[in-house]
């Protein structure tokens, strides 16, 4: 008998959740129909999933669209669940994805059949930083005093840690193998805040967390950031530590270790959307990046906050395609294709 | 001092008429969740989450939170009344629950599992207030080896205790290895025994499995048997939970032991289901009724309960003080903090005293207020095995089917589901036990993972398992949990040796 009532409450919430789409927005030429779904092909709590739970929130709070957003996790695969999902969902516009650079590592090192061409791109929402952490209790200063740590030690000797394997941290870790010319030995995990930790607790030598996975322990004192994977430093000159902002972070470059590596967090659709559902959503996006909650999660990530859409953002996918290729290739993380 | 007038500022913080309700309607909801397979805590609270961002963090904090208690509850509902685990930590919760239910004991189950889940936490609660600071240094110790020796540890404690022949035990635990390694390979990055199918991409999901084994083979085995529940006789009345409370105080010792389990599981953090199997194994080892294991012995709901309860509640120290969530739900609601605008971390202790210690008075007033909603639903769910088995069969494949559904948002997991079922239903009736296998495909990938990263970190040196005392303990334990049968034998022969001697001289 209870299992139906019960049923019964559960619905109740979720016409109360469904309220909130009721409110009224500007009439345009295309409007969702029905609930937009974000996918995240990535797990609970992580970089992208914060980032599309965030949206969530500001749409809704702001009255942003007329129908209510969901975010659905679609991790399996290295996110090749969720990027095959919406390749496989052609012409239905109530269904977004949030990508990170597995958009490009995943279809590379698992050989699953996809390619970003095959999904719309809308925007780059921005992109994300990767800082070289040390534990703040080790003798390393500087980027030069760690890479002169490395080099002075056999092959395999300091431990780098990182999200997943043959991904951006993997990338990264390679890139510098060859700045240095020593091997590192690579220790995946499932996911940042995981990494950070296993720093803090001296497991591992060091690890490329991204600024938002790291923060928490830069600012209690127990890791170091010694540089940034950019071209220039981070545009946040707050004071994050008490003698440090993220702004004060050298550059790996400026530290004579030249590796550089940022992140795509930005949207696509399925294929076979119209230029007016992409519009919608475009239109949509630069509103949230008017709230004052988006500038928030901006600035305690330490966001590159590029905006780009249309075909300078296609020119870009294009670009970091072609890039990963190469690193891929270059690492030996490309699948064996027969 | 200073941290208990904090606390007492936190219990002023909850009993506000707002956050009361907000409680209560926390538990219902997080309760209905608990309920339906395959919508677990995490899937609840992610749902639930958009609906807290007008809400201020303590507020939404205490909902969510009262949503986690109330799945952790909820998940022994259907673990016990249909051999269906609502949540993965309730599957240990089946292996006596339900047996108790077919024999007309299903109030005193349910009351037992309510009450052991109310223990459990308060003991983490408690802990968490005393010693938080301490706890979360704790937990920094642990890096893959040790993480890897607790999963060991799990496992040894828990082969062995079946009554089938040992063959047949091996046998199910290495299916379940294999169907958990179905996928991606975390340490490679390649895919892995999928065939070139991309509906494998994303391997077996425990809960598919779980479900399809336990839920769908049962309600075949039913069938067979001829259409009804052998609960019928059930008891209808709050008398029952009276009854079974003046039994429980005699095994506070069991209590203990579980407590302990569970808040050391949470913190490590291997989470609440790798605790309620290892507190089951080692009670059932430990216990004088040992043998009555499996039977429908009340220990054997007690043991588990307490233990998920006590890691789930202790899985949300890490999560606050170090920003690593012990579980999927805490994963979740660490996204939430970080939308309200707070950095989980070792500085959330000091420079959010008001959200802190509110959360951990909302810990206390949430556990409470949960123990008395599902207690006094007690004689409702029992009242549920009243129901003809032909009108409730299809109820429940159907809130079966939604969970599994539920899971990915796949339909392919509902035929996988399926298939489960008949497997089960199979292994069932060939006696082979369903147990080690559930075991090997939840933990089985986790252990490997660990594994393999301590090799990674030590080229490939075994000695890194006995590197430090830690991981020596916890392996040296696992090792005599392995072979205690042996050990056991072994020591009762070197007695009726030395009688024998005697009685030569």
């Amino acid at each position: 008998m209870s299992a139906p009532i019960k049923i019964l409450t559960f619905g109740v919430a979720a016409c109360v959740g469904g309220a909130f789409a009721l409110a009224a927005a500007p009439a345009k030429a295309w409007e969702p129909t029905h609930p937009i779904e974000i996918i995240v092909p990535a797990g609970t709590g992580g970089g992208a999933d914060q980032m599309a739970r965030t949206m969530q929130g500001i749409i809704t709070k702001h009255n942003l669209s007329k129908q209510s957003v969901v975010v659905i996790n679609k991790s399996g695969g290295a996110g090749g669940e969720g990027f095959l999902d919406v390749k496989n969902s052609k012409g239905n516009a109530h269904k977004l994805i949030i990508t990170l650079s597995n958009l490009f590592t995943t279809p590379l090192a698992t050989g699953i059949p996809f390619n970003w061409k095959d999904i719309t791109p809308v925007a780059m929402m921005a992109l994300d930083e990767f800082v070289l952490w040390t534990n703040a209790e080790k003798p390393y200063k500087s980027v030069k005093d760690y890479v002169a740590a490395i080099k002075a030690a056999p092959d395999n000797t300091f431990k780098m840690g990182g999200t997943g394997s043959k991904q951006e941290d993997q990338i990264i870790t390679v890139a510098l193998e060859k700045a240095t010319g020593k091997k590192l030995t690579y220790i995946p995990y499932k996911g940042g805040g995981e990494v950070a930790v296993q720093l803090v607790g001296n497991h591992i030598d060091s690890s490329v967390n991204n600024p938002i996975e790291a923060v928490a322990h830069w600012r209690a004192g127990k890791l170091r950031a010694l540089c940034v994977f950019d071209a220039k430093k981070l545009a946040y000159p707050d004071k994050v530590t008490p003698d440090q902002s993220w702004a004060d972070i050298p550059t790996c470059k400026s530290e004579g270790l030249d590796v550089e590596y940022v992140m795509l967090r930005g949207f696509f659709m399925p294929p076979g959307v119209s230029k007016d559902e992409v519009a919608y959503y475009v239109d949509m996006f630069k509103k949230v990046r008017e709230t004052p909650e988006w500038k928030k999660l901006m600035s305690d990530g330490a966001f590159n906050t590029t905006f780009m859409v249309g075909d300078e953002y296609t020119k870009w996918v294009t670009d970091a395609e072609k890039l990963h290729q190469g690193l891929m290739k270059d690492a030996g993380f490309l699948a064996k294709t027969n | 001092m200073e941290d208990i007038g904090n606390l007492f500022h936190g219990f002023a913080v909850v009993v506000q008429p707002y956050n009361l309700v907000l409680m209560v309607v926390g538990i219902v909801l997080g309760v209905i969740v608990g309920v339906l397979p395959g919508l677990g805590g995490a899937n609840g609270v992610a749902i639930l989450l958009p609906l807290t961002f007008s809400m201020s963090p303590t507020s939404a904090i205490i909902m969510l939170s009262c949503i986690y208690w109330g799945a952790l509850f909820g998940g022994a509902i259907t673990s016990i009344l249909f051999n269906i685990p609502g949540e993965p930590w309730s599957v240990a919760t089946t292996f006596d629950g339900y047996p108790m239910a077919q024999q007309g004991k299903a109030g005193e189950a349910l009351t037992a599992a309510f009450t052991s889940s109310f223990v459990g936490a308060l003991f983490a609660v408690i802990m968490i207030t005393l010693v938080a600071p301490l706890v979360a240094s704790f937990a920094l110790r642990f890096g893959p080896p040790e993480i890897f020796s607790v999963y060991f540890l799990a496992f040894c404690s828990f082969v062995g205790l079946s009554k089938e022949p040992p063959f047949k035990t091996v046998a199910s635990m290495m299916l379940g290895f294999a169907l958990g390694a179905v996928g991606l390979d975390q340490m490679t990055g390649q895919l892995r025994l999928t065939f070139g199918f991309e509906t494998l991409l994303t391997g077996f999901d425990f809960l598919i499995a779980v479900i399809g084994l336990f839920g769908i083979g049962e309600i075949l085995l039913t069938m067979e048997e001829g259409l009804s529940f052998r609960g019928k006789a059930a008891k209808i009345n709050l008398k029952v939970v009276i009854q079974t409370w003046k039994e429980l105080p005699r095994y506070w010792m069991l209590y203990l032991r579980s407590c302990v389990i569970g808040c050391w599981m949470g913190i490590s953090p291997a989470g609440a289901t790798p605790a309620s199997f290892m507190s089951y194994g080692i009670a059932k080892r430990i216990s004088k009724r040992g043998f009555n294991f499996g039977k429908g012995e009340i220990e054997g709901v007690i043991a588990p309960e307490t233990a998920a309860h006590a890691a789930g509640t202790a899985a949300l120290l890490p999560m606050i003080s170090l920003g690593v969530p012990g579980s999927p739900t805490a994963a979740v609601l660490l996204g939430g903090l970080l939308i309200w605008g707070l950095q989980p971390g070792p500085l959330l202790f000091t420079e959010q005293k008001d959200f802190v210690w509110g959360l951990i008075a909302s810990m206390y007033m949430g556990n409470i207020v949960g123990l008395i909603v599902v207690l006094t639903c007690v004689p409702l769910f029992a009242a549920i095995l009243r129901i003809p088995f032909s009108v409730i069969a299809p109820i429940i494949l159907v809130l079966c089917a939604i969970g599994a559904y539920t899971v990915h948002n796949n339909t392919f997991d509902v035929v996988m589901m399926l298939v489960f079922g008949v497997v089960g239903y199979f292994m069932k009736k060939t006696n082979y036990p369903l147990a080690p296998m559930v075991l090997a495909i939840v933990l089985g990938d986790k252990a490997e993972e660990s594994f393999r990263q301590s090799l990674l970190a030590s080229q490939g040196g075994l000695s890194v398992f006995f590197s430090n005392a830690l991981v020596s303990t916890i392996m040296t334990l696992g090792l005599i949990a392995l072979f205690w049968p042996m050990i056991q034998s072994g020591l009762g022969r070197l007695r009726a040796g030395k009688k024998g001697v005697r009685v030569a001289e």
